[in-house]
């Protein structure tokens, strides 16, 4: 350990300090300005103190480290034959119960756990041998400079320059300008590559979903069309238009035209446009969230929330599906329905504005 | 000739032999005559005793005419079938009041004792009736067809197997395990505290046996081996192998760059 300064006074004189830029200083010296150089040359700390091993100096323990590297190896050869005698041993629809998982399948744990035991014998036993027995002396690979001779660096530059030459390139421009053209042209259709794969534009996919004036209302999977009678209070149908049968990208239809038809009691609706745009109390929302896109579909019947699964946005829809909690910024779009002449639920308009998250031209 | 004999002209001879014809086709009737069938319709009786049950039990928190109170709402309309499913899951009486009302294993009345409620709450108001056994065991059911249906409409809620998943404040939707049935059907039907109402115009009574089916396949499917965390997904499954896994592995890499002793 150092010695530090024998009074107070000037700055603590280190005696390692010589080299250095700026000495060490004492904290009741308050701001003293060194002179901010590096020393020249660092002292070569050397390696640390070897610290020999157990094994390295006691038989005693060398010979228990070569024992416990033997049961390794032996646990994996007892694995090895577990899973060969389980695998035609053991019938594959056997359940036994196991603690802490209960009724398991006994061939695949089995199988699993001999095998792991198997492969990590033999891992951990080497890599235990390896630190115990092996040898530890630090080496020191000394790492030359790459740099090739001057002679060599002069005779490839020379190399370089006589091949130009031999090619004629120098005395026939023409060649080198059709090259260059040559080659620079061919790194198009690379770039086309990247850019045109890019898709095609949306134009107006992105604002636009199936929903027509007239499309009737049907059932998700099963594509029956919806009575205005069949929906009762405290309902939700998860609905599609009818013409996605038509569609030539059912998913991506799908995707934006997936509705939720609701009905509530008309007096709990408290917005009036929510009233007009619905049919007796019977509501058609957006599906697709305004957050990110996932499905709302959870519809808390007592408390009239439709919350969103994924990042929980919740929108409340007593008040027009405003958004009452959670990271969406805008209301679900309403669907516009009415009845027709059968009593079927029909889609009065088009969504009037773009369904789901924002996106730049959403304006 | 023996005495019997002697006095078959007497008059009381008649009136004796009508006597003994009576208790002969009396005897033979009550012995042969087939049993007279079960009517499910309730009947007024039955209701009394329900009212009764209702009222000792339950009218402290939906009234005494079951008109609903602050604490507990109108029972007009519910219909049998949710008190048969309330009542037989366990979940009332509720043991006290919260936003969500747990399936409990003690129930906590026998099955005559619910029909009676369940008569008297179907008296109140009409609401939809306990459901026929050929739809609710699930027999014959299309598996495949259960579980599109499934995923369409009950899986944003109870998640992907029926492993159930949390609502806002509190609420939330509970596993489908090993539950009858006739309580997947009324759960469905009548839409108790926040599920959504899903009548049979919505999912007709035989997609509603096919989704009975799919839980009940679920049910019967086996463990492959290995803990399934619930079966809740990447969400429960990722925290796994994030802390025990991961935590293994840079265990086993801290053992790996470590000096020996």
């Amino acid at each position: 350990m150092n010695e530090h300064g024998t009074e107070h006074g000037g700055p603590v004189a280190d005696q390692r300090s010589e080299g250095y830029g700026s000495t060490a200083v004492r904290l009741d010296q308050g701001h003293v300005e060194g002179t901010g150089r590096l020393p020249a040359r660092f002292e070569n700390p050397g390696l640390p103190p070897h610290i020999p091993r157990a094994a390295d100096l006691d038989d005693a323990a060398a010979k228990r480290a070569e024992k416990q590297v033997a049961t390794m190896f032996g646990v994996s050869m007892l694995g090895t034959l577990v899973f060969i005698v389980a695998y035609f041993a053991i019938p594959m629809e056997t359940q036994v119960f196991m603690p802490g998982i209960g009724k398991a399948n006994l061939s695949n744990v089995v199988l699993g756990v001999s095998m792991a035991l198997g492969l990590l014998g033999i891992g951990v036993g080497a890599v235990h041998w390896a630190k115990t027995l092996m040898p530890d002396t630090e080496v020191v690979e000394e790492r030359h400079p790459m740099r090739s001779g001057d002679d060599a660096r002069r005779g490839f530059v020379k190399t370089l320059l006589t091949g130009g030459t031999e090619a004629q390139l120098d005395r026939r421009p023409l060649i080198k300008y059709s090259l260059g053209g040559a080659l620079g042209l061919f790194a198009l259709p690379m770039v086309l590559q990247v850019a045109g794969s890019l898709g095609p534009l949306p134009k107006d996919e992105l604002s636009k979903t199936m929903w027509k004036k007239g499309d009737r209302l049907v059932r998700d999977p099963e594509h029956t069309a919806i009575k205005a009678t069949d929906v009762t209070i405290g309902s939700v149908f998860h609905v599609l238009p009818e013409s996605i049968k038509e569609s030539e990208h059912i998913l991506e239809d799908k995707a934006k035209a997936a509705v939720l038809l609701l009905r509530l009691e008309p007096d709990d609706i408290k917005v009036a446009k929510a009233r007009d745009w619905g049919y007796e109390g019977i509501v058609a929302y957006s599906k697709i969230c305004t957050h990110v896109g996932c499905p709302v579909g959870l519809y808390e019947q007592q408390t009239h929330h439709l919350l969103c699964p994924c990042h929980q946005s919740t929108f409340d829809v007593t008040q027009d599906c405003k958004v009452i909690f959670g990271p969406a910024k805008r209301p679900l779009p309403q669907l516009k329905i009415t009845v027709d002449a059968e009593g079927y639920l029909v889609a009065d308009a088009p969504f009037r504005e773009a369904v789901g998250p924002s996106f730049w031209e959403r304006g | 000739m023996n005495a019997l004999a002697a006095r078959r002209r007497h008059p009381a001879a008649i009136a004796l032999l009508i006597l003994v014809g009576l208790l002969v086709t009396g005897a033979a009737y009550a012995a042969l005559a087939p049993k007279p069938a079960q009517a499910s319709t309730t009947s007024a009786a039955q209701a009394e005793e329900g009212k009764k049950l209702f009222q000792a039990n339950c009218s402290s928190c939906h009234g005494l005419n079951a008109e609903g109170t602050p604490d507990g709402p109108s029972l007009a309309g519910v219909g049998a079938a949710a008190v048969d499913f309330q009542v037989g899951t366990g979940r009332m009486p509720m043991a006290a009041p919260g936003v969500q009302a747990p399936r409990t294993e003690r129930i906590k009345f026998s099955d005559e004792e619910i029909a009676a409620m369940a008569a008297y709450v179907a008296s109140l108001a009409p609401g939809p009736a306990v459901p026929d056994e050929e739809y609710t065991s699930g027999e014959g059911g299309d598996v495949a067809k259960g579980g599109e249906l499934f995923r369409v409409n009950c899986a944003m809620c109870h998640n992907f197997a029926g492993s159930g998943g949390a609502l806002t404040r509190g609420k939330y939707a509970p596993p489908l395990r090993d539950i009858e049935g006739k309580h997947i059907y009324e759960a469905m039907a009548t839409g108790p505290q926040s599920m959504p109402v899903f009548n049979d115009t919505n999912i007709s009574p035989e997609s509603k046996r096919d989704v009975i089916a799919f839980l009940h396949s679920i049910d019967k499917q086996e463990n492959p081996g290995g803990l399934a965390l619930g079966n809740m997904g990447p969400v429960s499954e990722g925290l796994f192998i994030w802390v025990f896994g991961l935590g293994i592995m840079i265990g086993f890499a801290v053992w790996l760059g470590q000096k020996s002793a």
